[in-house]
């Protein structure tokens, strides 16, 4: 699982009214190279809860990013912003762990990769 | 400038779209963030050749320049080819008058010293030996080529293409009328994609993956490309996905099916493995989740550019959800799963209907896609009285630009639909669409009561043999709409 995707993800079970950020418990982190496109993080970048995504990427042992969002600016001149961001938005992978609800507990294991954010029934 | 286009005679229901999608998609109406979304109709100008019926391969296309022309017939899969008509008529004496009658100022530049060219015959409806096709170039000898033959790689390509007025079954509109072309090359297709990308060659294969060639049209139809984010919530093996990403695309998909998504068939054989296999980049994210319930954060919208998917209808192939069947009807309460079985519970789901999986997932893309971003996703239809039902289902922040049948038997058809997202979705909107929803399921009791007809529809046994058996009738007699 990559950060851009757990930066889309919350806890949806019934009842709960704040499923994100779901926590990261990390047993396994692997890197995977991706290959940069400038468009795309440029368009995805509005789209980042920021403070959830370097949160997140801290965990996963990443620590270059700032704390607070950068000025969009930063995406036309800065490259090594852009590296950054790449590296972390997609070549960070949680390839074993748990998403863990921040409201009740729950976890939602990541498995080869895969977040499992299938509910028990009693949580529909 | 109008321009000869020459289509595969194939999925005739999905040419045009095809064509205007990528159309679009390489600017032939402008630049795209200065268009306005609601007001635009983007479709081309088209004119048929002299007598042709409307499935002939031969039309005529208005675009405003080459290079759109020659980006398209590269990345169709049903173009054969484009050209730049040089002259038509119904005999040879016509086509010769026509040629000489067309520009210099057009003609010259492909025709010097310098250059190098080729003409090729071709012929639809009858096959012509060598010998007639070298009588055919000789013919053309009042074209002053003055540059070198390069069969191997030329500057420029001529064609002379016939049709054959003859009326036996040759898989061709029986109204086709004896028609010759000549023209040069602007650009044609590249079919070895279907052959490289074919499903028997698949690593990793499941009983609904989507043909190739269905999939490289799915993913035109979403105008896949670099830099863009195109998701499957029914991922499955991945199959469109790989068709998206083939085009550049980024990738991300779902499925409520664990087994399919996350284990396949082992290590070396699973969705990440269907990639590789291309040296396709992977898919930025799979997960496990209900397109019933979707995971996605509160407040996320617009990330995605394009949604792509054949949806779970039927039985064999249909969809579940999360919650048992009784439960959802309040006849049993939850089963509180006890703690020490939660890790390993498989949690029980119940069927999910075709009218509310179309819900769904129109409501997520209504709040997901980009605005101009494209929804692209089958339907399934019953024919009746050998036409088709045109009740597709709408969205007040979707314009539905494209539907394409395929018959997939005499009585059932699959449409696949392409919606373009012109409104931003609110709350009322979702409101509208919910009420909307809710008359679209009272008129289609009949598709909720019928769970058999869907897997009549989709049952991937009925598309194969289907699709193998058409194709060798179908050069027995014309078939329209199965091909
Ligand atoms: C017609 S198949 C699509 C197959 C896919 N195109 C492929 O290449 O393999 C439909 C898929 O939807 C999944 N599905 C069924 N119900 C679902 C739901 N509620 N949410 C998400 N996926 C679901 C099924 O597990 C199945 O893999």
């Amino acid at each position: 699982m990559r950060l851009l995707t757990h930066n889309m993800l919350s806890s949806n079970i019934k009842g709960v009214t704040k499923g994100f950020p779901l926590k990261i418990e990390v047993e396994k982190v692997v890197e995977k190279q991706v290959e940069i496109n400038h468009d795309f993080l440029r368009n995805i970048f509005p789209k980042i809860d920021w403070k959830a995504f370097s949160d997140a990427a801290r965990t996963m042992g990443y620590v270059e990013l700032p704390e607070q969002a950068p000025d969009p600016s930063v995406l036309e001149s800065d490259l090594d912003f852009l590296t950054k961001f790449h590296h972390a938005l997609l070549e960070l992978h949680l390839e074993e762990g748990a998403l863990v609800c921040p409201e009740t507990g729950r976890k939602f294991p990541v498995n080869k990769g895969i977040p499992n954010m299938l509910l028990h029934e009693d949580e529909v | 400038m109008w321009y000869l286009c020459v289509f595969y005679h194939r999925l005739l229901d999905y040419r045009i779209p095809e064509f205007e999608s990528l159309a679009d998609l390489f600017g032939a109406f402008g630049d795209k963030r200065s268009s306005d979304f609601n007001t635009q109709d983007k479709v081309l100008q088209w004119r048929l050749p002299k007598h042709h019926h409307p499935d002939s391969p031969f039309h005529f296309v208005h675009l405003p320049y080459e290079d759109v022309a020659r980006k398209i017939a590269n990345r169709s899969i049903l173009v054969k080819g484009i050209y730049e008509l040089w002259g038509e008529g119904n005999d040879f004496e016509e086509l010769e008058e026509a040629v000489k009658s067309y520009p210099d100022e057009r003609k010259l530049p492909y025709l010097e010293y310098e250059s190098t060219f080729k003409i090729t015959v071709d012929s639809f409806g009858k096959v012509l030996s060598l010998q007639e096709q070298n009588e055919r170039i000789q013919g053309l000898s009042y074209i002053p080529f003055k540059g070198r033959v390069n069969l191997k790689n030329p500057d420029h390509n001529f064609w002379l293409m016939e049709t054959d007025e003859n009326e036996t079954n040759n898989g061709l509109p029986p109204v086709v009328k004896r028609r010759i072309f000549f023209g040069r090359e602007i650009g044609v297709a590249d079919r070895k994609l279907i052959p490289m990308y074919q499903l028997k060659t698949r690593n990793y294969l499941g009983p609904t993956a989507m043909d190739a060639e269905m999939a490289f049209l799915m993913a035109n139809q979403a105008q896949a490309a670099p830099g863009k984010l195109v998701y499957d919530p029914f991922v499955g093996t991945g199959s469109i996905l790989v068709s998206a990403a083939h085009f550049g695309a980024m990738t991300m998909g779902a499925d409520i099916d664990i087994r399919v998504v996350r284990d396949g068939r082992g290590p070396d054989c699973n969705v990440w493995s269907n990639f590789k296999q291309y040296g396709l980049p992977m898919p930025i994210g799979l997960l496990r989740a209900d397109n019933n319930l979707p995971p996605w954060r509160p407040g996320l919208k617009e990330v995605f550019d394009g949604i792509i998917c054949d949806p779970p209808y039927g039985v064999r192939a249909g969809g579940r959800k999360s919650g048992g069947r009784k439960l959802l009807k309040g006849i049993v309460s939850p089963y509180t799963v006890p703690d020490d079985k939660r890790a390993d519970h498989i949690p029980s789901t119940a069927a999910y209907t075709l009218v509310e999986c179309v819900h769904d997932l129109l409501d997520l893309a209504a709040r997901m896609l980009i605005m101009g971003g494209r929804l692209v996703f089958f339907y399934p239809v019953l024919r009746e009285d050998g036409s088709v039902e045109t009740h597709f289902p709408e969205h007040p922040c979707f314009k539905l630009v494209a539907t394409s049948e395929q018959m997939l038997s005499s009585r059932y058809s699959r449409v696949l639909l392409t919606m373009v997202k012109t409104s931003l979705y609110t709350e009322e909107l979702a409101l509208a669409a919910r009420i909307k929803h809710l008359e679209f399921r009272e008129n289609h009791l009949k598709w909720l009561e019928n769970g058999n007809l869907h897997s009549s529809v989709f049952s991937p046994a009925d598309a194969e043999s289907g699709d193998s058996k058409v194709s060798k009738e179908s050069k027995l007699k014309y078939r329209g709409k199965y091909v």
